[in-house]
Parts: structure tokens; sequence; C-alpha cells
């Protein structure tokens, strides 16, 4: 009888998390549509770490799991931030002291004008009806 | 009794199994955290990247986010009742965690079926390169964890190695996970 009751307490516990997901999800989809960069940012990005977060803690258990489980999964999002940090400021600028990221610059124009093209026919030829 | 060596790992306190998971979630952090990584470098490096953002499909990539978040629920009750030992219960709620990845799939195929129609081709740009290899790579571990569950669920729905529905369970929310920033990066942020 306790176990039944455990497992319904547990049941409605991840339905509620559930639910919180889906609201987090509604809401991701309507801040973008306000317009503000900020509001789409932070509606796109922290939204998703949140929905992240209640998903490692509640779902995978994160929270009761050894805590060295959790510092492996730590480790490796450092490894990622060490790539980002190492890397990000070559892609991140075309041209710097003494060189220049030329392939890149005409990559950027080039887009820029097939997306420009595109806005002057109204849309991109053929693309897909949202 | 002994333990079955295969369940017991009395250094790290967890099953052989979740502790596999676990080695292998971490390299999957590496794999993804890398794309992602990359593709939000080269998101802030390229302005016309924004433009071309703007045709890729945001209905189908929030209705995708709801079938895998509900799949991730079915992931867990389905680890509950098998915590409460009842085998026939888990293989039930794998089964509709695996449905929901076969519709995830489903979407998913639609969706790059109109986009390639229109000319979204994976050489059209370095954009469209990044977002068929990420939703791909994603796609691949879609299908791989299916796969694998089908075969953990026949087992539990024989009350067996049920210890293995909260190891397939946690990879699975990892793809949910995965997912939960594919999303806003690839449909929302334009």
């Amino acid at each position: 009888m306790a176990a039944h009751a455990d497992f319904k307490s547990a049941q409605k516990h991840y339905i509620q998390i559930w639910v919180v997901l889906l609201v987090l999800l509604v809401i991701s989809l309507i801040g973008p549509e306000l317009g503000h960069r900020m509001v789409t940012l932070f509606a796109a990005f922290g939204i998703a770490v949140v929905k992240a977060y209640l998903v490692a803690k509640n779902f995978m258990h994160l929270n009761v799991e050894k805590k060295w489980v959790v510092y492996l999964l730590v480790t490796m999002l450092g490894f990622m931030l060490v790539f980002f940090g190492g890397v990000a400021p070559d892609v991140l600028n075309h041209e710097g002291h003494n060189w220049e990221n030329i392939s890149a610059k005409e990559s950027v124009e080039r887009g820029l004008k097939e997306m420009e093209l595109h806005r002057q026919q109204g849309q991109a030829p053929g693309a897909p009806q949202h | 009794m002994q333990r079955p060596i295969a369940t017991t790992r009395s250094v790290t306190g967890i099953s052989t199994g979740k502790l596999a998971v676990w080695w292998l979630i971490a390299s999957e952090i590496i794999i993804f955290g890398g794309l992602l990584g990359s593709y939000v470098m080269h998101r802030i490096g390229h302005p016309e990247w924004a433009e071309m953002s703007a045709f890729t499909n945001t209905p189908a990539g929030a209705t995708n986010t709801f079938v895998l978040l509900t799949s991730s629920l079915f992931a867990v009750l389905a680890h509950l009742k098998a915590e409460h030992g009842d085998g026939k219960g888990a293989a039930r709620y794998l089964m509709f965690t695996v449905l929901g990845g076969l519709v995830f799939l489903v979407i998913k195929a639609f969706e790059w079926t109109t986009e390639i129609n229109h000319g979204f081709t994976i050489t059209r740009s370095t954009f469209w390169s990044f977002y068929y290899t990420a939703a791909g790579i994603h796609g691949l571990h879609v299908i791989a964890g299916m796969v694998i569950m089908l075969f953990v669920a026949a087992d539990a729905r024989k009350n067996r190695e049920l210890q293995r529905v909260e190891a397939i369970g946690i990879y699975w929310h990892f793809v949910d996970l995965v997912w939960i920033f594919l999303f806003p990066l690839l449909y929302i942020a334009k």
C-alpha cells in the first residue's frame, strides 16, 4: 500500500515537471514574437538552460546521483568552454593586426547578397511555408 | 549469495551499466558541445546565418520538442515502474518512448524532405551544412536509443535486467537535453 502511494506521488511529481517543461516551451516560442533582441535571447537560451536543468535534476536524477557523476559532467562542460575560448577569437573576428580571413569575409558578403536578393523577391525561392 | 559482477561497482557506488552510460554521456558532451560551440561562434561571426535560419521550420521543431519531452516523461515513468518491480509496466512505457522517437523521426523526415525539395541542401551553405550535421547526428542518437530500448523492453517484459531501464532512460534524457539546445539554436534565434 505504501509502495503504491510512493509510486503515485513520484508519478505526480514527474508529470508536474513535464507540464512545467511544456509551459517553458510555449514561453520560448512566444518570446521571440515580441521582436526584442534581449527577450529573444532569454527566451531561446535562458529557457533552454532552465529546461536542461529540470530534465537533468528530475528525470536523470542528478540530484540524488553520486556527486562524482556531476563533477564528471561539469568537467566536460569546462572542456567545452576551453575549446570555445580558444577557437572563438579566430572565428568571431575576420581580421586582426597581421592577418585577414578573406574567405570568411567573402562568405559573409556572398551570404548577405543572396539574402538581400531573396528579400527583394519577397521570399526565398521555394522556401518552406510556415 | 555472490552478487553478479555486471551490476556491482563498489568503488564508484553505482552499477556497471549506469557507470558506462555516464561515461558515454561525458564523451557525448564533447561531441555535441564541440558541434554546438562551433555553431554558436560561426553564427555570431556570420550575420548572414541569422537570415538563413529564418527558413527553418519552427512549428516542426516545436512539435518535435514536445514529442521528445513527452517521450522523456515516458522513459522516467518506465524507470519508476522498474524500481517497483513492474517489468511489464516498464516495458509498456519504454514502448511509448520508442513511439515518441518514431514520431520525432517521421516529423524530421517530412521537414528535411520539404527543405531539400526547396533547394536547402547540405551543400547550399555552411549554415545548412551545420543544420543537417547537427540534426543528423542527433537523429542517429535517437535511432540508436530506440533500438537499444526495444531490447531492454523485451527483457523487462519478462522481469529481467530491470536495472537497464534506468540506464537507457538516462541516455534518452541526454538525447532530449541535446535537442533542448538544438531547438533554440536552429529554430528560434532568427
